[in-house]
């Protein structure tokens, strides 16, 4: 028998999805908001949440002082550059590891993980020398490569539960119909692989666009993205609120479009196998 | 043709051995069953026919070339697993139609075979449908048809009737039997489910721990089973084993009767006993009877009959029925 629910509890229930869902949301509604007000509205207390005097100007002056799109372009080389090579490694790593394990897999995965545990801070003195050492300082090549080994060992992680779920046996099958590995790859896994595969995708991407603490270090203009941009506008000067949500406003649009459109993907893909 | 000979197969993983020595000639045409508890090998010895498993040593022949070298698409077979493994991606006609396609057969060629292969399943209404929108009997008959369909020299079973209901597997028993037949295709069965080895097959492989206790036709099993493994095995409710004094009186270590070779008296004669449980089925009766020293015998009458617990009875072995053991579980005379 189904659960019975009293009308009552789904409309306390919905009222607190909602309530929460809000709060998750409010800082980027903040931060929305914010970049249409006056600086002196900006930090005005108590703070006007819709009816203030609506003004475009921030964005305006973001652009003045600051190429947005310089910014932008460097976030999407940076953060696509690194997740396309970040996934042509993790697929054939994932793929034998889970389906060809050998005794020491597990502790290539694990391994793999702990370097996960250590603060960034901790490597950035050598990390820095080597990357002045070797011209990488603020080049999008240097940020490439920082970020595709820092998403990595997260990417094959992924990549391995999902190949993990796909059942042996229909390898099997395909190996007895005469496929060759190739063709097993082409017709069978990767059609069957595709919902992980993408939300893997989606998920460095989203990674990779946010990813702060390497590039604010290792780049300061030529090579330097969208974050760069953001944290310029709290500078020694003082902090401009306004100004500041514009740019923010501006780095994350992209991510939040793309995360919008394919929510479908990467729902599916993160609960992928949840549910048989 | 599909005549396929295991000569002293081998398979272990690391330390383990989990096929030592087989030696078995499958016929042409033959319906074979391995069967045999969990863990047997049984499956492992159909994947090391199939080539899903490299041989540890000794030979694989089918049609008399040796193939322990050769891929599994190259050996000219085709399997049902039993999770049926259907590419959950393609249309029942894509998954019919991959073997073909993967051997480059022309288009007009793998429709003609598919459609054919459909009909004779009943599946052509499906055809365009997807495996999660079939039922389980309706993707078991996909999976089957997968398999006729590249017209190998052998079928090979994993246990393909293990995920359905009790109706519909008495029901595929015997489409799977009976399309065999039709065929004459070379059939390689495993399953646990002595019913099963016992209605589809011409010959049964009976595995324990890893040995091939006996090959022999269902009713060579059943009236001259080879040592106490087999008889415990074959036949169901199982063969009751006596030792001590009983067996002692007849020169051997362990007799054994089957439940259906047990007369039953209610005065007099054989051994006595207090039924404990009596299993009314209507075609037959089980009766399970405390037999003091012996242990519980089981007894099995046709028909009705009226006997309840706590009920004292008598239970004679059919002379000509008695199977005899040694001390090392191997049958005598025979």
């Amino acid at each position: 028998m189904a659960r019975k629910v009293s009308s009552r509890r789904v409309l306390v229930s919905t009222g607190a999805a909602w309530f929460f869902g809000f709060l998750i949301f409010l800082p980027i509604l903040w931060t929305f908001l914010t970049s249409f007000k006056t600086e002196l509205e900006a930090f005005a207390i108590p703070p006007t949440f819709l009816f203030f005097h609506w003004t475009t100007e921030n964005y305006a002056t973001v652009q003045g002082r600051s190429d947005y799109l310089h910014h932008a372009l460097n976030s999407i080389m940076i953060a696509g550059g690194s997740t396309l090579i970040a996934m042509l490694i993790a697929v054939p790593a994932a793929w034998s590891m889970a389906f060809a394990p050998t005794k020491r897999t597990k502790d290539i995965l694990l391994w793999m993980l702990s370097t996960k545990m250590m603060p960034p801070v901790g490597v950035l003195v050598p990390i820095y020398l080597v990357y002045r050492d070797f011209g990488l300082l603020d080049t999008r090549a240097g940020l490439i490569v920082i970020l595709c080994l820092g998403n990595l060992p997260i990417v094959i992680w992924m990549l391995f539960t999902y190949f993990k779920e796909i059942p042996k046996d229909i390898l099997e099958a395909a190996r007895m119909d005469g496929a060759t590995i190739g063709r097993e790859l082409v017709y069978v896994l990767t059609p069957m692989a595709i919902p992980g595969l993408a939300s893997t995708l989606l998920l460095n991407l989203i990674l990779a666009w946010n990813e702060a603490f390497w590039t604010l270090n290792l780049s300061t203009s030529d090579a330097a993205p969208l974050t760069v941009f953001i944290a310029s506008y709290s500078s020694p000067e003082g902090l401009f609120w306004a100004k500041l949500s514009a740019a923010s406003t501006l780095a994350i649009a992209p991510i939040v479009v793309l995360g919008w459109f394919s929510q479908r993907q990467l729902v599916r893909g993160l609960t992928f196998g949840a549910v048989k | 043709m599909g005549q396929i000979t295991l000569q002293r197969v081998r398979k272990s993983f690391g330390p383990v051995n989990i096929i030592q020595d087989a030696n078995l000639e499958i016929e042409d045409g033959a319906f074979v069953v391995f069967v045999g508890p969990s863990g047997c090998g049984k499956t492992t010895l159909l994947r090391l026919i199939a080539g899903l498993e490299d041989v540890t040593g000794g030979q694989i022949l089918i049609d008399g070339h040796n193939v322990v070298d050769v891929p599994p698409a190259k050996r000219g077979l085709s399997m049902v697993f039993q999770s049926y493994a259907l590419y959950p991606h393609m249309s029942v006609r894509g998954n019919i139609a991959f073997g073909l396609k993967m051997a480059g057969l022309p288009r007009p060629e793998i429709d003609r075979k598919v459609e054919a292969a459909a009909a004779t399943l009943n599946l052509t209404p499906y055809l365009d449908r997807k495996p999660r929108d079939l039922s389980g009997g309706q993707r078991q008959r996909v999976a089957i048809g997968r398999a006729i369909v590249r017209e190998p020299k052998a079928f090979l079973f994993d246990e393909p009737l293990s995920n359905l209901d009790a109706a519909l597997r008495v029901q595929m028993r015997l489409e799977v039997t009976k399309l065999q037949k039709q065929l004459g295709t070379t059939a390689v069965y495993v399953t646990h489910d002595q019913v099963e080895a016992m209605t589809m097959a011409d010959k049964i492989v009976v595995l324990n721990a890893g040995h091939i206790e006996q090959y022999g036709s269902p009713l060579e099993l059943y009236e001259r089973p080879a040592n106490l493994f087999v008889a415990g095995f074959i036949g169901s409710p199982k063969m009751n084993f006596v030792s001590g004094e009983a067996a002692g009186e007849r020169g051997v270590a362990t007799i054994g009767v089957r439940p259906e070779h047990l007369k039953i008296g209610k005065d007099g004669e054989g051994w006595p006993g207090t039924v404990s449980v009596a299993e009314h089925l209507g075609s037959d009766t089980f009766l399970y009877v405390d037999a003091g020293k012996l242990g519980m015998l089981t007894a099995r009458c046709i028909g009705e009959f009226s006997l309840k617990a706590g009920d004292r009875v008598w239970l004679s072995p059919d002379p000509a029925r008695v199977h005899r053991f040694n001390t090392e579980g191997g049958v005598i005379g025979g």
